[in-house]
């Protein structure tokens, strides 16, 4: 499953896309990310019968994203993101 | 009392073929959501009867009401039901549930059952957040996207548009596609710039039925941006209370160039049957 979360800025609609087939609960992206959005979930809420854990974005930062990841996205320039780099697996996308 | 403009109607049902005294598996899904809350009690994965009433300030007690209305006249009794799953905004609430699952998971799960497994893509409209869903033929969810915070093209949106322009939210899908020609949409979805561009909009002479047209095809146009990030793949299926406003629905369909699929019930009980199927795989499995 490819897990969206979205959000909204004077500049259009971004997207942090986990593909959770492809987390393997690592939990890697916990520490590579500067605003700490990351958590490692025991259930995936959005998967009842899912086996093992899954990443996702926490509640409480699903609707601050906007300021926390803008931080790492200068509109200027694409530079390598720390949480996607960090992700062996490569679930991690962004949408520029 | 003034009338109330937005109250739109609640609704009960139960089947009128079924007994559940010889069910092996009963199972619940409650749904409370920001507007509304739904009771569904399933019989051996089958429909047995539902309710869906308005949320008040109280989520326990909404959960508990709409359950109390769904068992009304079965002489079925909380204590019979196996496993009960709650969903939606208020899910951590609902006092007599087992679990708590996302509204993402049953809203896939829960159009599957109700418009069969040719859905694939899933628009929930619901009281105050809109959400995009790519479900596979089992109605698991392989995609989704969800708004970040904002009631722009939401059911609270229409009650307050309802209210604004005095007319019953039950009439003013039918109305707006009464306008002989389609006015531009009103530049903003969000509900309180567009309330305010609205009364500039009557003070200027515009019919309601005009109003009401350009704000519904604002509303439209916003959630068809969120259903391209996503893609939209047939068969196309609406839940959530603005699926039963056709000037929304039909500005939708028109844009996205694909007919929606039609219900058989009240589309808003989506989320509560897939936490009622849910629970009954649960039970099946012992968790």
């Amino acid at each position: 499953m490819i897990a969206n979360f979205g959000f909204k800025d004077g500049s259009g609609e971004f997207f942090i896309s986990l593909d959770t087939d492809k987390c393997n609960g690592c939990g890697d992206c916990i520490p590579a990310c500067p605003g700490s959005i990351f958590e490692v979930r025991d259930e995936d809420p959005n998967d009842p019968f899912r086996e093992i854990p899954v990443a996702a974005v926490k509640e409480s930062e699903r609707r601050k994203i906007k300021y926390t990841c803008g931080l790492c996205k200068p509109v200027s320039d694409h530079p390598p993101l720390p949480c996607v780099g960090a992700c062996k697996a490569g679930a991690i996308a962004h949408s520029w | 009392m003034p009338q109330e403009f937005w109250r739109w109607i609640e609704s009960r049902w139960t089947a009128p073929d079924k007994e559940w005294r010889s069910a092996k598996v009963i199972t619940a899904g409650v749904d409370v959501g920001s507007v509304s809350s739904q009771a569904v009690v399933m019989t051996d994965g089958e429909l047995y009867a539902y309710s869906n009433m308005r949320t008040g300030s109280d989520s326990p007690n909404s959960a508990t009401n709409a359950m109390n209305r769904a068992l009304e006249g079965t002489g079925l009794t909380l204590d019979k039901i196996q496993y009960t799953v709650g969903t939606g905004y208020g899910r951590v609430n609902v006092p007599f549930s087992q679990r708590a699952i996302t509204e993402i998971a049953c809203h896939g799960r829960g159009a599957n059952f109700l418009y069969g497994p040719t859905v694939r893509t899933v628009l929930d409209m619901g009281g105050q957040d809109c959400k995009a869903i790519h479900i596979d033929e089992k109605g698991k969810v392989t995609n989704f996207l969800m708004n970040d915070k904002c009631a722009a093209g939401t059911g609270r949106g229409m009650e307050v548009f309802a209210d604004l322009l005095g007319i019953s939210i039950n009439e003013i899908g039918d109305l707006s596609l009464k306008v002989e020609e389609e006015p531009p949409p009103v530049s903003s979805t969000c509900v309180v710039f567009a309330k305010s561009e609205a009364s500039g909009l009557l003070r200027e002479g515009w019919p309601k039925e005009k109003v009401i047209a350009a704000y519904s095809s604002a509303m439209a146009h916003r959630v068809v941006s969120l259903l391209e990030r996503i893609g939209v793949e047939p068969d196309f299926a609406i839940t959530g209370g603005i699926a039963k406003n056709v000037g929304v629905v039909s500005r939708l369909e028109k844009e996205l160039n694909i007919k929606a699929l039609t219900p058989k019930y009240d589309t808003q009980i989506a989320g509560a049957v897939g936490a009622a199927l849910f629970a009954r795989e649960l039970v099946e499995k012992g968790k």
